[in-house]
């Protein structure tokens, strides 16, 4: 499987980007090859969330290009940014599902906007892919009446809709307890496994990266870009850089609770 | 024994806190004895009225019969040791417990932070600068809106089968339900204000009958459009700046947009589209319960009966009137729609952002329609309607 991560999917080339008049990151380049699950990871206020939202065209770099299958995406017109646009789902960290339609609704928006799927197909689509993320049966609910669990897979469902060659995820275990979060993982390795989806995963959930990630990037607030890349194992054991070190050997420095505290001050 | 300490027992039998000076063994040394239970709820004693002006080359803080304390006592200590740092004196607390020890070392982390630095005070020019460009993004912000629905609503006209007609109907409905029993209330109640003010003046000249003729103009031409649409700016342009907000705070409207979806098309349209084609019909019901409050009060105060009453009423009410009027409730229409979803979708991604964008929302509909009022006063004047 390995083999076929040569071609790249998206290439970042020295993108900079940031808010007003203040950069995040700067002149950041990077590929992310076919069927690979890459994941993003840096502390709080790094530029995970900004590099995302340049990624899927919310957040206008200032300069530098994002190409999707070897088209730019920055320098796209109306109909070829409809294009690109068709070839990736995203999942929210909110989930995003939208509150006034039911989730047959929501899975159906997609289809209606990019397809010319008879209702029926579209009907059966919608059945389908509720029952690959396990929500079978839940057409006509509205997302408030779901658990945080439940919402998750249906955006995952929603992202899944057109069967995007690429899925971008932004933090899909935030909120989630620790069994439903596995729950989660398990699925998003099903879809790649199934679909052979591409998958870009904004996340600082130390178990998801190792249980998941093929490689990850490393960004970093002061340096304003990428300061580490490879497999998360690699990067654990022979990182010399104590930000990446800190960041994937998290429990090291907190010694391990062994009684109450001895002068326990109230009672 | 697993007992679990109950309510009354973690304030009762508190021992107040005590403190001891004692010159201590050595030459120069002040030992202080802290003792007692220290609470912030009871009076914290400061280290000032307890040391006062004692002499002594070092001070020492050890435990004497220490119960249980929290916070108050750490503040004690703060201060006892800022007081030694500013004398030159040595402030040793190696005897007491750990704990608190850790703490003490904790707050000293913070006096060694330099001080939190204050943007300098900017200068008027600065001011005058970014108030232009805050005024210029808005300005910019607002053309590209309107600019934006007139696209939109060009690509409805050539593809009308793209429009979520469903969701305009929706939203029609919606303005219509919710309005309409504080519309009537309120039409009916301008009605019966103005024919009472008229009346008061209109007897002196024993020409009551034509209350008829001012009730009927004003509403008409004035008030109902005008009332109709304020409480449209409340209801349904609050209400539409609030969902749009509250779609951006989750997301909702990002994930239309990489959908590749025009949110404008999407989401302004069929609101707008809706609120400006409700409106005129709001307003010619205000018209009709505004001349039936004004029949009203004609009726039971002025003795004028509701037919002679009619009949000034459509002699003097034209065609022109009532269409001049329904004409501006249109375009309030608009304004209040533009406002609403402009700041919904501007909203910031907070609770507060939401609440701003209403209130936005609300006070430029509001604005937008008295000033439009205005204009078309003017114009109307100008073309002799």
């Amino acid at each position: 499987m390995k083999d076929n991560f040569s071609t790249s999917v998206i290439e970042v080339k020295n993108l900079t980007c940031g808010y007003a008049d203040k950069v995040i990151l700067q002149d950041v380049s990077f590929a992310v090859h076919a069927r690979e699950m890459l994941f993003v990871i840096g502390g709080s206020g790094c530029g995970k969330s900004t590099l995302l939202r340049c990624l899927i065209g919310l957040l206008k770099p200032f300069q530098g290009d994002i190409t999707y299958f070897g088209k730019s995406f920055i320098a796209a017109d109306a109909a070829q940014r409809r294009e690109i646009l068709k070839t990736f789902g995203v999942l929210y960290q909110n989930n995003a599902l939208w509150s006034s339609m039911t989730l047959a609704e929501n899975i159906s928006l997609p289809l209606e906007e990019h397809t010319s799927l008879s209702p029926a197909d579209r009907e059966e689509i919608i059945m389908i892919k509720l029952a690959e993320v396990d929500l079978a049966g839940s057409e006509e609910l509205y997302p408030s009446e779901l658990s945080g669990g439940m919402k998750k897979r249906a955006a995952l469902a929603r992202a899944l809709a057109l069967d995007p060659a690429i899925v971008f995820f932004d933090e899909p275990s935030t909120g989630l307890d620790p069994i439903t979060s596995r729950e989660m993982d398990r699925l998003i390795l099903q879809v790649r496994d199934t679909l052979g989806t591409t998958m870009v995963i904004v996340s600082h959930q130390l178990s998801s990266i190792f249980r998941l990630a093929d490689r990850v990037i490393m960004l970093d607030r002061d340096a304003k870009g990428i300061i580490a890349e490879g497999t998360p194992a690699e990067l654990a054991a022979t990182s010399t850089d104590p930000r990446v070190h800190d960041f994937l050997n998290q429990d090291e420095d907190i010694p391990k609770r062994t009684e109450k505290p001895a002068n326990a001050n109230h009672p | 024994m697993n007992t679990s300490p109950s309510l009354s027992e973690l304030s009762s039998g508190l021992k107040s806190a005590t403190i001891k000076l004692d010159p201590g063994a050595t030459a120069g040394e002040c030992v202080v004895k802290v003792g007692g239970d220290w609470r912030l709820s009871e009076r914290v004693p400061s280290w000032n009225s307890v040391f006062g002006s004692h002499a002594a080359a070092s001070v020492r803080v050890v435990p004497d019969d220490l119960g249980k304390w929290d916070t108050s006592l750490l503040l004690f200590l703060v201060h006892g040791r800022a007081w030694c740092l500013e004398s030159k004196h040595d402030f040793n607390v190696e005897s007491l417990p750990d704990n608190l020890q850790t703490l003490l070392r904790q707050v000293a982390k913070v006096d060694a932070l330099e001080p939190a630095v204050k943007p300098a005070a900017q200068s008027k020019l600065a001011l005058a600068q970014a108030l232009a460009k805050k005024w210029a993004g808005l300005a910019k912000e607002n053309t590209s809106f309107i600019g934006e629905c007139t696209l939109g609503l060009i690509s409805i006209i050539k593809n009308p089968r793209r429009f979520r007609w469903m969701d305009c109907v929706v939203e029609m409905q919606h303005c219509w339900s919710s309005s309409l029993p504080i519309v009537s209330l309120v039409s009916f109640l301008v009605g019966v204000i103005l024919a009472f003010q008229a009346a008061i003046q209109l007897q002196q000249y024993g020409a009551a009958v034509f209350v008829a003729d001012l009730v009927g103009l004003s509403v008409v031409r004035e008030m109902g459009p005008m009332m109709a649409a304020v409480i449209m700016a409340g209801g349904i342009g609050a209400a539409f700046a609030a969902q749009l907000g509250n779609m951006k705070v989750d997301e909702e409207i990002d994930a239309l947009e990489t959908l590749g979806l025009s949110t404008v098309n999407f989401l302004a349209l069929p609101r707008l589209l809706a609120i400006t084609l409700m409106m005129p019909i709001l307003a010619l019901y205000a018209n009709v319960l505004g001349i039936l409050g004004g029949m009203f009060v004609s009726a039971t105060m002025l003795n004028i009966p509701a037919t002679a009453y009619w009949i000034e009423t459509q002699n003097r009410v034209g065609f022109s009137d009532v269409t001049s009027g329904l004409v501006k409730s249109v375009f309030f229409g608009l304004f209040i729609g533009l406002a609403g979803c402009l700041r919904g979708m501007k909203c910031e991604r907070s609770a507060a952002g939401v609440g701003e964008a209403t209130t936005s929302a609300v006070v430029t509909g509001i604005l937008l329609i008295v000033i439009g009022d205005a204009v078309f006063a003017l114009i109307f004047n100008v073309l002799g309607i």
